[in-house]
C-alpha cells in the first residue's frame, strides 16, 4: 500500500478493523455461552471485559498505518481549534493580548537589531573609529557636545605621522548652491579630505573616488555625486560622468557616483567634493576645529593604542604648524588634548542606545505580563475543564498525554498570536518610519529582518511553553480522584490552584509598577523640559529661513548688509508678519557655533588669554531679540545705526553678565573684546539666556556682536556675516504660502541667493525634546499596556473567586452576614495581593530607575512624587478592578442559590 | 481476569509476530482462531491479548508478510477476515526462528552451568 493509499483508503481500513473486532467479540461471546452456559447478554459482557478497551485496540491497530506523532498533533490541533471556537471571547482575548505583546516586541526588536546590532554598512566596519578628541583644559568647550573636532592642520599631521591607522580622513557637512538649472537649488554637500573614501571603503557605483590628487592645490575641480542626486537631476544616466555642474558659482566636473544608501557616517549628501584650499599645507593655522575624523585601525591595533598614537602626535602637530610669527603653538598644551576615539558605530548610534535598550527591556516586561495574564486566563479555563480532564485521566489518558495537549494548546495560541504579532509589528514599523523620530539614527535601515522573524518565532514558542507549562504543571499531575472530589459541590475553591493565580497577580502588579514608575519619571522629565524657558517665546509662530550671501554672488560686505537689511524690510511687509530679525545662528539649529574667550577692560591682562574660558559667539541684527521674544534684562538691542556706523557694541547673556559683573545692570557700559587688535566694545544690553544646544542642555554663556564690523584681518575695511538665518514672527508660520512668499522676497533682492532651512522654531525646539518624547511615548505605551493587563489580571482573579464561592457566600448571607462585609472580603484580598506586588515592584523600580538617570532631566531617579503617585494609581486601579466583580455579591439571593443545589 | 498461570505479555519484541507467522504457516486463520490456536499450542501458558494481536496483525500486513481476505467461515457461517502468510513472511519466519533458536541456545548455555553449579 503506498503512502497515498494509506491516506485515502483509511476509511476502508477503519471499517475492516471495526468489523473484524466486532466479529471477534461475537465469536468469543458465543464460545462463552457454550462453555459456561450463560445468557447472551452476560456472555457478551464477559467477552467485552476480557477483550479490554476495543477502542484502544482499534486505535493502536490504526496507528500502524499512521504517522502517529504527526497525526496525533493534527488531532490535538483540531481539538484546540474546536475548543477555542466554542469560546470565542476567551480566544479573542488571549490572541489579542498575545499579538499585541509579540507585535510590540517584534517591532522594538527590529529597531534594536537594525540600529544597534547590525554592523554599519561599510566593509569590516568594526575596524572603523571616529577620531574624536578630548580637551579637558579648554574650559567652555563643553558646549561642543562630542568633544573637540579636528582642524585641517591636525588632519595633515595625523595623516602623515600616524602608526595606528590603515587610513584616515576627515569630512564636514554643509550646503551649497547648485545653479544653472531652473531655480537655484540648495544641495547637501559633504566636503571630504583625501583618505576618507578609502577609509570607508565603499566602492563607487560608477567612475572613481576622489583621491589625493584632487586635493592638491590647483587641481582641476572634480566631485562625486550621490545616488539620489544622480536620479533626481540626471535621471540615472551613465553619461553624467565627465559632465560639468556649477556649485557655488564654480564649475566642477563629475568624476564618480556613489551607490544607493551610502552615507558618510550618519549624513546623507547630494555632492561630495574635495577642498584643496582647506588642506593646502602652505596656508595652515592651528585652528578650524570643525572636521569630523574617521579612521580605519590597522589589524591588531586596539582603540587604546590608537588613542595613545593620537596623543603622541599632538606635540608633533604643535611643532609643525603656527598661527603666525607672533603666536605660540604650544598654547594648546593647556588644553591637554588627547585621543578619545570611539567605535564609529557608537558615534552613529549616539545616546539613543540607552533609550532603545530601555524600551526593549520595558517591552520585554510587558511580554512577561502578557504571558502571566494568558497563563491566568488558561488556568481559569483549565479549571472549568478540570472535571473533563479528571474524567479523561480516569479513563486512562496518561499524564503526558494531557500535559501534551495543554502545551499544544498554548503553543498554538502562541503561534497564532505570533503571526498576528508580525502583522502588528509591520504596521508599527511603517508608523515609526512615517513619524520618523528625528534623532533616531539609521532610520532608513530599519526593517523586519530575518533575525526579527526568528526572534518572533522564538518568542512565540517561548511564551507558549511558558504559560503552557504553568498550566500543565498545575493540571496534568492532578489525580483523577482528587480532581473529581475537588469539583464536588461541597468544596469551595481549591486553595492550591488559587496560590498559582495569586503569584501571577503579584508578579503582574510588581512589573506594572516598575513600568509605571519609569513612565512617570519620563513624564516628569518631559514636564520639566516643557517648562524650561528656552530663551525665546511662542516658537510655533517663529518661521526661520537660512540665506547664504556667497562671496561669488555678493562680494562687498557693505552690500551684503544692505541686502540683508532690504530682505528683512521686505519680509516685514509680508501680510501677517509682525516682526523680523536675523542672526548667524538661531538656538538649536545645530550649526557649529563660533567661540572664543573675552577680555574685560581693566580686569583681564592680555597674558591671561590661555586661562579665560571659551564663550559662544553669535551675531545678531537689530530687532532680532524682539522677534524671537527674548527678554532684554537690561539695556537695548542693536540698531541699524550701530551696524552701519560699526559702533563697537555688544550684548551678553544674563548668565555671563552675572558671572562677570554680578548682575545684569552692572554689565551695562562695561567694555569687552576678544583680540588685542580689536577695539574695546561696550556692553549695551543683557538678554535672557538661550538654550543654544537644546532644551535639555544647559544654556551657554553667549556674547552677541553686530553682523558687520571693521575687518581686522584682511585688506577690506569691513567684514559681514554671510550665512544668516532670518526669523519671522507671524501667525502664518509653518504655512506653505508664507515660506513661498519669503523665498520670493529673497529672490526679489537677488535671484541667485540660495535659500534653505525653512523651519519653525517649534520644529527646532521639538528636536531637542525628541529623545525624551520618544522615550516617554514608548514607555507610556508599555506602562499603559502593563496597567491594563494588571487590572484585567486582578479582575479575573477576583471575578473567578466570586463565582467559585457563590455557594459559600449564599450560606454566609443566609446565616446573617452583611453583604458589605463580604464584598470587602474580596476587595481586601485583591488589595493584599496588590500590596505584596507593590512592595516588590517598588524595590525593583528603585533599582531600575537608577539605570535611567542619564535619560532624566531635572528629576531624581527616586522622585518620591512619581513613586507615590504610581503606587496610588495602582492601588486605586486594583480596588476598582476588585470592586466590580465583588459587587456581584449584592445580587446573590441565598434562597435561589441554595435551591439550585 | 486470572493471569496467575498464564503469561499474557509479549516475551520479547517480535515473539508475538513470530508465533502468529508460525501459526499461519500451518494454516490460514482469522484473528479469533489465532488466539485460540496459540493458547492451545502453548497449553494455556501463553494467552494472546487482543490488544496486542490486532496491532501485530496490522504491522505484518503493512510489512507484507501476511495478506488478508474476507471469507465466510464454514464453521460459524460468519464473515471473517482470514490471514495468510506470504512468501516474504515465510522467509522472515525462518530467519526469526533460527536467530531465536540461537538466542535460546545462548541463554540456556549461560543459565545451564550456573544452575548445575548451584544444584551441586
Amino acid at each position: 500500500m503506498t503512502w497515498l493509499e494509506r491516506i485515502f483508503r483509511r476509511r476502508r481500513l477503519d471499517d475492516d478493523l471495526a468489523e473484524e473486532l466486532q466479529a471477534h467479540i461475537e465469536e468469543r461471546t458465543e464460545q462463552i455461552m457454550r462453555l459456561e452456559n450463560l445468557s447472551r447478554s452476560e456472555a457478551r459482557n464477559a467477552a467485552l471485559r476480557a477483550f479490554g478497551n476495543a477502542a484502544l485496540v482499534q486505535t493502536r491497530s490504526r496507528e500502524v498505518w499512521e504517522w502517529p506523532r504527526l497525526e496525533a498533533l493534527f488531532v490535538d490541533l483540531k481539538l484546540v481549534a474546536r475548543r477555542l471556537s466554542r469560546s470565542p471571547g476567551f480566544a479573542v482575548t488571549v490572541l489579542l493580548t498575545l499579538s499585541i505583546g509579540i507585535g510590540a516586541n517584534t517591532a522594538v526588536f527590529s529597531v534594536v537589531d537594525s540600529v544597534l546590532l547590525k554592523p554599519l554598512p561599510y566593509p569590516r566596519s568594526d575596524r572603523l573609529v571616529t577620531l574624536s578628541l578630548q580637551a579637558p583644559g579648554a574650559a567652555g568647550l563643553a558646549s561642543f557636545r562630542d568633544g573637540l573636532l579636528l582642524s585641517p592642520s591636525m588632519f595633515l599631521t595625523f595623516a602623515e605621522h600616524n602608526r595606528a591607522f590603515q587610513s584616515l580622513g576627515v569630512w564636514s557637512a554643509g550646503t551649497a548652491n547648485v545653479t544653472g538649472v531652473g531655480q537655484p537649488e540648495e544641495v547637501h554637500v559633504i566636503t571630504v579630505s583625501s583618505g576618507l573614501l578609502e577609509t570607508l571603503a565603499v566602492p563607487p557605483l560608477a567612475g572613481r573616488w576622489l583621491n589625493a590628487d584632487d586635493q592638491k592645490p590647483g587641481a582641476s575641480k572634480s566631485l562625486m555625486i550621490g545616488y539620489g542626486f544622480w536620479q533626481r537631476q540626471f535621471g540615472g544616466q551613465r553619461n553624467v560622468l565627465g559632465q560639468t555642474i556649477r556649485v557655488d558659482s564654480q564649475s566642477w566636473q563629475i568624476v564618480g557616483i556613489m551607490p544607493r544608501g551610502f552615507k558618510v557616517v550618519d549624513s546623507g549628501f547630494d555632492v561630495l567634493r574635495p577642498a584643496p584650499a582647506a588642506f593646502d599645507p602652505r596656508h595652515q593655522i592651528m585652528e578650524g576645529f570643525a572636521w569630523n575624523g574617521v579612521g580605519r585601525l590597522k589589524d591588531g591595533v586596539t582603540i587604546g593604542q590608537a588613542d595613545a598614537d593620537i596623543t603622541r602626535m599632538i606635540p608633533v602637530w604643535m611643532d609643525s604648524w603656527s598661527d603666525g610669527p607672533r603666536s605660540n603653538s604650544h598654547f594648546f598644551d593647556i588644553w591637554r588634548i588627547a585621543g578619545a576615539l570611539k567605535p564609529l558605530k557608537q558615534q552613529v548610534i549616539g545616546s539613543i542606545g540607552n533609550v532603545l535598550w530601555l524600551v526593549m527591556g520595558t517591552i520585554g516586561i510587558v511580554m512577561l505580563i502578557v504571558c502571566t495574564n494568558v497563563a491566568n486566563l488558561l488556568l481559569v479555563r483549565a479549571d472549568s475543564r478540570q472535571q473533563e480532564l479528571a474524567v479523561r485521566a480516569a479513563l486512562g489518558a496518561g499524564r503526558g498525554r494531557i500535559a501534551r495537549e495543554l502545551i499544544i494548546e498554548s503553543l498554538a495560541l502562541g503561534a497564532v498570536g505570533g503571526a498576528a504579532g508580525i502583522a502588528m509589528a509591520c504596521a508599527a514599523l511603517r508608523l515609526l518610519a512615517a513619524i520618523g523620530p528625528v534623532n533616531l539614527p539609521r532610520l532608513s535601515e530599519i526593517s523586519l529582518s530575518l533575525e526579527s522573524l526568528c526572534f518572533t518565532a522564538g518568542l512565540s514558542i517561548f511564551s507558549g511553553l511558558f504559560f503552557g507549562s504553568i498550566v500543565s504543571l498545575r493540571y496534568s499531575r492532578v489525580g483523577p480522584g482528587a480532581a473529581l472530589r475537588g469539583s464536588s459541590r461541597t468544596a469551595t475553591a481549591g486553595r492550591d490552584r488559587h496560590r498559582s493565580q495569586n503569584v501571577l497577580v503579584v508578579a503582574q502588579v510588581a512589573m506594572a509598577l516598575v513600568l509605571l514608575v519609569c513612565a512617570g519619571l519620563m513624564m516628569r522629565s518631559f514636564a520639566v523640559l516643557l517648562h524650561t524657558p528656552p530663551g525665546f517665546s511662542d516658537p510655533q509662530h517663529l518661521q526661520t529661513m537660512r540665506v547664504g550671501f556667497l562671496q561669488s554672488i555678493v562680494s562687498d560686505p557693505l552690500a551684503v548688509t544692505h541686502a540683508q537689511n532690504e530682505i528683512a524690510d521686505k519680509l516685514a511687509q509680508l501680510p501677517g508678519v509682525s516682526s523680523v530679525g536675523y542672526a548667524a545662528d538661531v538656538p538649536m539649529d545645530g550649526l557649529e557655533p563660533n567661540w572664543n574667550s573675552i577680555f574685560v577692560q581693566g580686569r583681564d591682562p592680555w597674558s591671561a588669554k590661555s586661562t579665560l574660558p571659551m564663550r559662544l559667539f553669535n551675531y545678531t541684527s537689530p530687532n532680532y531679540f524682539h522677534t524671537m521674544g527674548s527678554r532684554m534684562i537690561a539695556g537695548r538691542e542693536f540698531t541699524w545705526d550701530d551696524v552701519y556706523n560699526q559702533r563697537p557694541v555688544g550684548i551678553i547673556s544674563e548668565n555671563l553678565a552675572r558671572e562677570l559683573f554680578g548682575s545684569a545692570q552692572a554689565a551695562i557700559g562695561k567694555q569687552i573684546t576678544y583680540f588685542e587688535l580689536m577695539p574695546w566694545h561696550q556692553i549695551i544690553g543683557v538678554v535672557e539666556d538661550a538654550r543654544h544646544n537644546g532644551v535639555d542642555a544647559p544654556a551657554p554663556a553667549i556674547v552677541y556682536w553686530p553682523t558687520m564690523s571693521a575687518n581686522l584681518y584682511g585688506p577690506e575695511p569691513l567684514d559681514a556675516v554671510r550665512g544668516v538665518t532670518f526669523v519671522v514672527r507671524s501667525e502664518r508660520a509653518g504655512s506653505e504660502s508664507l515660506t513661498q512668499e519669503m523665498q520670493q522676497a529673497v529672490w526679489q533682492i537677488n535671484g541667485e541667493l540660495p535659500v534653505s532651512g525653512l523651519r519653525t522654531m517649534q520644529e527646532l525646539a521639538s528636536r531637542s525634546l525628541a529623545r525624551t518624547s520618544f522615550t516617554l511615548t514608548m514607555l507610556g505605551i508599555a506602562a499603559t499596556l502593563a496597567l491594563a493587563l494588571g487590572v484585567i489580571g486582578i479582575y479575573g482573579v477576583i471575578s473567578y473567586s466570586v463565582s467559585r464561592r457563590t455557594r459559600e457566600m449564599a450560606i454566609r448571607i443566609a446565616l446573617g452576614a452583611q453583604k458589605g462585609e463580604l464584598r470587602w472580603l474580596f476587595v481586601r484580598s485583591a488589595l493584599a495581593l496588590t500590596g505584596i506586588g507593590l512592595l516588590i515592584g517598588l524595590g525593583a523600580a528603585a533599582a531600575i530607575a537608577q539605570l535611567m538617570t542619564s535619560l532624566l532631566f531635572g528629576v531624581h531617579p527616586l522622585d518620591p512624587l512619581s513613586f507615590a503617585t504610581t503606587a496610588l494609581v495602582l492601588v486605586a486601579a486594583a480596588a476598582l478592578a476588585a470592586c466590580v466583580p465583588a459587587s456581584r455579591i449584592s445580587a446573590i439571593n441565598p434562597a435561589d442559590v441554595l435551591k439550585a443545589e | 481476569m486470572d493471569n496467575s498461570n498464564t503469561t499474557s505479555r509479549d516475551l520479547f519484541p517480535g515473539a508475538l509476530e513470530m508465533m502468529i507467522l508460525e501459526s499461519l504457516r500451518r494454516q490460514p486463520a482469522h484473528g479469533y482462531a489465532l488466539v485460540q490456536h496459540i493458547q492451545q499450542r502453548s497449553r494455556n501458558l501463553l494467552q494472546v491479548e487482543e490488544g496486542s494481536l490486532y496491532p501485530a496483525l496490522q504491522r505484518l500486513l503493512k510489512a507484507k508478510m501476511v495478506k488478508a481476505e474476507w471469507t465466510v467461515s464454514p464453521a460459524t457461517n460468519r464473515r471473517v477476515r482470514v490471514y495468510q502468510i506470504t512468501k516474504s513472511g515465510l522467509q522472515h519466519l525462518e530467519r526469526q526462528k533460527s536467530s531465536f533458536d540461537r538466542m535460546l541456545e545462548g541463554i540456556q548455555m549461560v543459565l545451564g552451568p550456573a544452575r548445575r553449579a548451584s544444584n551441586t
